[in-house]
């Protein structure tokens, strides 16, 4: 019997990684180089002809559109806006948009997510049924029929504006949306805004020192009261010294609509429904998997320790979980964000209806429109994606994983 | 999705290909054997498909017009529905040879889209539809009302213009596809739907109670309809352009679907002319001397078409007005065939 050593195979995949440069060496690095630029040559040659193209068709082409006049209305703009502003404009109007019904999607997504979530868990038998029914049916119908069925379902049950729910006179409830009270500033505003943020600075101090408190010297200090104090106390000394900060323009039936008042119109309701309801049907699950992924030991070490239930779930099993829940977690809100897109088939303003709809066509700059569109997508998803690694990763530093 | 595909198509053909849109559309088009005819998604009258999914309207009879003079048969057209959106996309794109969709002639769109308007099939304007119960005899009384609207249209820019021009304030809703306006508006998102009075005429039919609505007197836009075809093939926009010119041309000489071929025996040089017994005029355009012969066969002349789609012969019952002959007290004209 031989004892001599088996040679290895000669393996081909190695030898092309090295050739790649996937071995650090001058030669890697070299084939890099040239790949990069073989690519920018072809990514050049491909811009350059279609330049030449379209101006051979002459079909308008770069970003000069940009500074042109829009033309047309939106009917939720979050800056000033009117048709005679520019295109450019219009791509932060739609953008605006698109990005205050994402981030009032994800928030109320997380949200009804991690209740439906504890429901699932809880031992109550009718509580855990109700959870799985939701999450079976809402994550199983598909979203658009979801964001049709909410804006025709909610415009049909609501009068119009001159049979409008009223809500103590104050706010209104018609199929123009919700009209409520706006705020308008008065001569208090400033001294109050500046308390009321010196409130949040402190409150936040308080919550760091009582926590450093807890972790060195295990002292608990009791903050609430002090907190109380800080954000509604002193604001409130604040008015009683400078004046109401600001008076309510209430809203009032003119003509067709109501005229005063900050309104909510119904695509963006129906679409925040919709997009949460849905989302949360997947985070319900994956808030789930992370819980159940923690021991159960952990909550028997808790309740020996003489913690309660709440405490817990809070201080240990919460931030063990949240290691596996971050990841998909975040994979959920970029599909949120993307799903938005979908706002087009029940009207409301946002990136693809104002600016890759009609912009694109009232100019007819398709390649440029669709560019910029799905740049924008792609950023927005990536910078989601960077705040939620570094939260996984704070996770993660904190449990000394 | 589809704009995103049409972009990208768009992209790949404008960078890839050495050079684009040769003046071959006649030659594509005879070599696959169909024309690609670009429509709307559904407007009774100009382009809707009925229930046996046959498409019929006044857009589509050009669609077929075109079709009769290349293959002597009016079927072999394939229609391709596209919203508003993305209708010049597709047509820059290739996805269709000449863009036959209630499209307003504009000047912007002459320029910058790549593509040339070849004539006005329906002279139209902007007009207003409420419901009765609202009690509203004028647009001047719109003050502050909520208005549905289809996106990326001429019509969006007219109504930002006519409420700044007369100092009254709107709330704009638009939505991506005719139906889907029309539904908002039947649900009573809106008080006002606007679009093309003819437009408006058409989608009275679709509501449930069609009675209850009615078309505001104002017109406030010039909105002149007609087919498109992509810059770079001088010859297709002359067929397309040419088409709808023997339409119109044979109505005034009385030629008909029915009389045609009686027309076409008679002594008279003009006629002649026209209907290729003499001279080689279709030829000149790239088809056979008998196109227009074939074209009125295919659709009839321009009246017939009108009367049957919108006109009298039809559920919308439009006036000719404005698309009459021009020397009857309307806008349609031709230049001389000779």
């Amino acid at each position: 019997m031989s004892t001599e050593a088996r040679k290895p195979p000669t393996q081909i995949a190695l030898k092309i990684r090295r050739v790649l440069g996937g071995k650090t060496g001058w030669n890697g690095i070299a084939v890099q180089f040239v790949f990069a630029a073989v690519l920018g040559w072809i990514a050049y040659e491909i811009v350059s002809n279609a330049r030449a193209n379209l101006e051979n068709q002459h079909i308008a082409a770069g970003f000069g559109f940009l500074r042109n006049n829009a033309g047309f209305d939106v009917n939720q703009t979050l800056i000033s806006y009117t048709g005679s502003d520019t295109f450019l404009r219009v791509f932060v109007v739609g953008l605006l948009n698109t990005l205050v019904v994402s981030v009032v999607g994800i928030f109320f997504a997380t949200v009804i997510g991690f209740i439906v979530a504890l429901c699932r868990l809880s031992p109550n038998w009718l509580l855990s049924r109700i959870g799985e029914l939701y999450v079976e049916i809402i994550r199983n119908l598909p979203l658009l029929f979801q964001i049709l069925f909410w804006y025709l379902a909610v415009l049909a049950a609501l009068p119009n504006p001159r049979q409008s729910i009223s809500l103590f006179g104050l706010a209104f409830v018609s199929n123009r949306g919700l009209v409520i009270p706006r705020p308008i500033g008065e001569s208090g505003f400033e001294a109050f805004v500046v308390v009321l943020a010196l409130g949040i600075v402190a409150s936040l101090a308080l919550r760091v020192h009582a926590r450093r408190a807890l972790f060195q010297r295990g002292q608990v200090i009791r903050i609430w009261p002090y907190v109380l104090g800080l954000l509604f106390g002193l604001p409130l000394v604040t008015m009683l010294i400078f004046g109401l900060p600001f008076s309510f323009e209430l809203p009032q039936l003119k003509g067709f609509n109501f005229a005063g008042g900050s309104r909510i119109i119904p695509e963006f309701v129906a679409l925040t429904l919709a997009l949460s309801t849905y989302t949360a049907s997947f985070i319900a699950e994956i808030v789930r998997a992370g819980i159940l992924s923690v021991h159960s030991g952990q909550m028997e070490a808790g309740s020996s320790l003489g913690l309660s239930r709440g405490t817990t779930l809070r201080l240990i099993v919460v931030p063990q979980a949240m290691r596996v829940i971050v990841p998909p977690l975040t994979n959920q809100y970029l599909n949120l964000t993307k799903n938005s897109s979908l706002a087009v088939a029940i009207g409301y303003p946002d990136l693809v209806s104002v600016f890759a709809g009609t912009s694109l066509s009232q100019t007819g700059q398709a390649i440029e429109i669709i560019a910029m569109t799905m740049g924008v997508y792609l950023l927005i998803s990536l910078l989601t994606s960077a705040v939620m690694s570094v939260y996984g990763w704070r996770v993660s530093r904190s449990l000394g994983a | 999705m589809k704009r995103v595909t049409l972009a990208l198509t768009l992209a790949l053909a404008a960078g890839l290909s050495a050079q684009a849109a040769d003046a071959q559309t006649l030659k594509t088009i005879k070599d696959r054997g169909m024309l690609a005819c670009g429509v709307s998604q559904g407007l009774p009258g100009f382009s809707s498909p009925d229930d046996k999914g046959n498409w019929t309207g006044l857009d589509v009879d050009v669609c077929r017009a075109i079709a009769g003079a290349i293959f002597n048969d009016p079927t072999k057209v394939k229609y391709v529905p596209l919203s508003a959106k993305d209708r010049f996309t597709a047509l820059q794109s290739g996805e269709v040879d000449v863009l036959s969709r209630n499209t307003t002639w504009t000047l912007s769109r002459d320029t910058s889209l790549g593509a040339n308007f070849t004539g006005v099939t329906y002279y139209d304007g902007q007009g207003f539809m409420v419901k009765k119960s609202l009690k509203v005899n004028s647009a001047l009384e719109l003050n502050s009302a909520s208005v549905c609207v289809q996106t990326g249209t001429t019509t969006e820019q007219n109504l930002a213009d006519y409420f700044k021009a007369n100092n009254m304030k709107y709330e704009v809703i638009a939505f991506g596809t005719n139906d889907e306006t029309v539904k908002a508006y039947e649900a009573g998102r809106c008080d006002v739907f606007t679009t093309d009075q003819s437009g408006l005429y058409a989608n009275r039919l679709k509501l449930a109670n069609p009675g209850d609505h009615m078309v505001l007197p104002e017109i406030i836009s010039k909105e002149p309809l007609g087919p498109m075809v992509r810059h770079g093939d001088d010859q297709w926009f002359d067929i397309v352009k040419w088409t709808l010119f023997a339409m119109i041309t044979t109505e005034e000489l009385g030629v008909t679907s029915k009389n045609v071929d009686e027309k076409a025996k008679q002594e008279n040089p003009e006629l002649k002319r026209v209907l290729g017994t003499d001279g080689n005029f279709g030829e000149q355009l790239g088809l056979t001397k008998d196109w227009v012969v074939r074209i009125v066969k295919a659709v009839g002349n321009y009246g017939e078409v009108f009367d049957r789609n919108v006109g009298a012969g039809s559920p919308l019952a439009i006036n000719r007005g404005l698309n009459n002959l021009w020397n009857k007290g309307g806008l349609q004209y031709a230049p001389p065939i000779r």
